[in-house]
């Protein structure tokens, strides 16, 4: 049960981190910001050139 | 584990995997279960992964667990970041699974199923697993460095302006045949045109929704965008039924190919959080899901490979694409095997998340057998297809014949019978008005996605869901290819442009953003326009066009690789990068040399060029004429600058080997970890 738990976490964690909502949360935590329209407008910001530049592969 | 029952225990996946190639190779007149397939795929990769690739970390790499990595040392909470292993080996997962291991395979099916499988398994185990893991362990030492500054420091100025040189191109032209598959997919196809429309609004309402409603929610906006594309292809099918409905997106090729072309200029010059974003999004949640389906239906519904080991096509006669087996099927199959592109990814955001070194191998290493076991899964969906019905979606017209009657009597004659009954009737299965002359492999491996699902979930009246669910999921991940690869592109040619005149390199000055944006467009679009209008079908010029550029950026990376490993006083495991290397220049210079100057027209560009120029001057014959001399001269320029590296690198390797060049290697210095020390 606990390896089923630890497992789920895992995948939970791994699909924050592949859909930014991670990253967002870190941007939260660095500028201590609550959520809201304002600040996932200015993590965007921030994040955006970042997030484009990322190539993907074919 | 007891060692003795750990030799055992490997000595059976040994033997078993021994067997399950052996099988897979000499069986011959009876179709074989798909099973044999995966058992050979996991048996192999197991291997591989337990014994050379910890050989390559322990005698070759040394990979050190008290060293920080740069995830440590340089952690900002933005791109250095320590993070889980699992975590990063989805994340670089994600970014390396493209819809290359699933179009190169499906392509390649047409020598049979042996030759590509045994590519797949080969090439993943000794070369394209091998190349993404040093790759992402030499960045990993290098501060998260790109492949292109890797080059320009261990090789010299000629490396790094050949790598990036080579990276816009595969762009382009990766951008021009991915557009293509997507044209050659919809056309005539009302049902997967309306689908492929909707995604655009959907992705705009989940750009609003994440903005305004419930922001940062993106896993939960992309289960609702998941929830509104399936309702999109349900809608498809009302469509498609609907004469006036029926009748606007009922599109040719080359209006598709407009359509595109100003879909990708409007994509790159939006807002990201608008349309790129959330698109991006749905397209790997998508992605990531249709995989792991796809993985589950064959293990659990083990269809039968109805495709012989080898077809007539390995002499070079083939009608999908012309050409020998050697080289071109190991240019068709890219990804699944070994992929120039992952050494950019593997050099890009995976190495500022690696906590420690000794991660590297499963995140390097094993991350490139998950694309080469998706690549397996696509060899299986096109192979469970009749031959017949195979080569009848994937031949072009102009070799099959306009005409259904014509298409199946050229098809039947290559000793793989199909009728024209058997086409209409699998055509208004899965919800098409025809299936002939599609082109790209996508509708093949669409149709042979629903024929292995459509055997237990729904049957077969579901068939026609599952066709236009594989579909769009193949076209929403290309599109999102060309909005993120035209971004990639415009931000890297902004940067170069950034140094004659600097406001062109600002990301966000409008008239930049617009000349890049229309430059990189403007060039992929002529690819496709190329495409759509050859009488070939396009894919069998571009595919292997853009198959010899991504190999090439391989060789670039593996000469990167050797160069470092011959400075760090390993040269006497050098093979383990020189041999794929050397496996790579000899099927790209081959595969460059054929395209160029074969006198068979299906094959040398300008052979094809010759007998077009020979032939009846008209302004569409001046066209197909230039675009053949073209393809021609870039594979040209590609190769030679290629060869610039290689010989660089070659100077290299023989002065430190002589002792005529001191072998620095330009690592960071050595820093303890502080997580061995917290972790205990």
């Amino acid at each position: 049960m606990n390896r089923f738990r630890h497992v789920t976490r895992i995948l939970l964690a791994t699909l924050r981190e592949i859909f930014d909502e991670a990253a967002y949360a870190r941007f939260l935590y660095r500028k201590q910001l609550a959520v809201s329209p304002a600040s996932y407008a200015a993590f965007l910001q921030d994040f955006e050139e970042a997030k484009t530049r990322r190539p993907k592969c074919c | 584990m007891n060692r003795t029952v750990s030799i055992f225990v490997w000595l059976m996946v040994g033997l078993l995997g021994v067997a399950a190639v052996a099988v897979i190779a000499v069986h011959r007149g009876e179709p074989i279960n798909a099973l044999w397939l995966v058992v050979a795929a996991t048996c192999c990769y197991a291997l591989g992964y337990r014994f050379y690739s910890k050989f390559i970390a322990a005698k070759i790499l040394a990979l050190d667990a008290l060293r920080a990595t740069p995830a440590e040392r340089l952690e900002n909470g933005r791109d250095f970041l320590v993070t889980n292993k699992w975590v990063v080996f989805g994340h670089h997962f994600a970014a390396i699974a493209g819809p290359g291991p699933l179009v190169g395979p499906v392509l390649a099916a047409q020598f049979g199923y042996l030759p590509g499988t045994l590519w797949v398994l080969v090439g993943a185990v000794f070369a394209g697993c091998v190349q993404d893991f040093v790759i992402l362990l030499f960045s990993v030492r290098r501060d998260g460095k790109s492949l292109t500054e890797m080059a320009k420091e261990e090789i010299g100025r000629v490396g790094g302006f050949v790598a990036y040189t080579a990276v816009i191109a595969i762009l382009i032209i990766l951008l021009g045949v991915a557009a293509l598959i997507v044209v050659n997919a919809l056309k005539d196809s009302p049902w997967g045109t309306f689908t492929i429309a909707m995604t655009i609004p959907i992705a705009l309402l989940m750009g609003l929704y994440l903005r305004r409603i419930r922001p940062g929610k993106v896993l939960e906006v992309s289960v609702l965008g998941f929830i509104l594309v399936l309702l999109a292809i349900w809608g498809g099918r009302w469509a498609s039924l609907n004469p006036s409905m029926a009748q606007a997106f009922t599109l040719q090729g080359t209006t598709l190919a407009k359509l595109i072309i100003v879909y990708g200029f409007a994509a790159s010059a939006l807002p990201v959080w608008l349309l790129l974003a959330p698109r991006d999004y749905l397209s790997t949640f998508v992605k990531l899901g249709t995989i792991a389906l796809l993985g589950i239906g064959i293990v659990a519904l083990h269809p039968t490979l109805q495709m012989p080991a080898l077809t007539r096509f390995v002499d070079g006669t083939g009608p999908i694409f012309a050409g020998k087996i050697f080289p071109f099927a190991f240019i068709t199959i890219a990804c699944g095997a070994i992929s120039g592109f992952h050494a950019l990814i593997s050099s890009g955001t995976t190495p500022k998340l690696i906590a420690r070194e000794t991660e590297a191998r499963m995140v390097g290493y094993g991350a490139m057998m998950a694309e080469s076991a998706v690549a397996v899964m696509a060899i299986i969906a096109a192979c469970v297809l009749q031959p017949g019905i195979y080569f009848a979606i994937n031949s072009p017209a102009g070799v099959v014949g306009q005409t259904a009657t014509a298409a199946t009597a050229t098809v039947s004659s290559w000793g793989f019978p199909v009728s024209a009954a058997d086409m209409e009737a699998l055509a208004h299965a899965v919800g098409e008005q025809t299936l002939f002359n599609r082109t790209g492999g996508a509708p093949a491996f669409a149709v042979g996605m629903a024929h292995i699902f459509s055997q237990s979930l729904g049957g077969a009246t579901v068939m026609a869901l599952w066709y236009h669910f594989a579909v769009m999921f193949e076209a929403l991940f290309i599109l999102t290819i060309l909005d993120a690869g035209t971004r990639v592109a415009r931000f890297m040619i902004q940067d170069a442009l950034g140094h004659i005149y600097k406001p062109l390199g600002r990301t966000s000055w409008y008239p930049s953003i617009l000349t890049t944006s229309a430059l990189i467009v403007s060039s992929w679009g002529f690819f496709l326009w190329q495409g759509v209008k050859d009488p070939l079908g396009g894919i069998n010029s571009l595919w292997p066009l853009f198959g010899i550029a991504n190999q090439l950026l391989a060789t670039v990376a593996l000469c990167v690789a050797t160069t470092i490993i011959i400075k760090m006083h390993r040269a006497r495991y050098a093979a383990v990068t020189l041999v794929p290397l050397a496996w790579l220049v000899a099927v790209t210079f081959t595969a460059s040399w054929h395209k160029i100057f074969d006198p068979n027209p299906r094959v040398g560009f300008l052979a094809q060029a010759n007998i077009l120029a020979a032939g009846p001057a008209t302004m569409a014959t001046a066209r197909l004429v230039f675009n053949n001399r073209l393809d021609a001269a870039v594979t040209a320029v590609l190769v030679v600058m290629v060869a610039l590296v290689l010989i660089e690198s070659v100077r290299q390797w023989l002065g430190v080997l002589t002792g005529r060049e001191e072998a620095r290697v330009k690592e960071s210095p050595f820093v303890m970890t502080r997580l061995a020390e917290e972790r205990g």
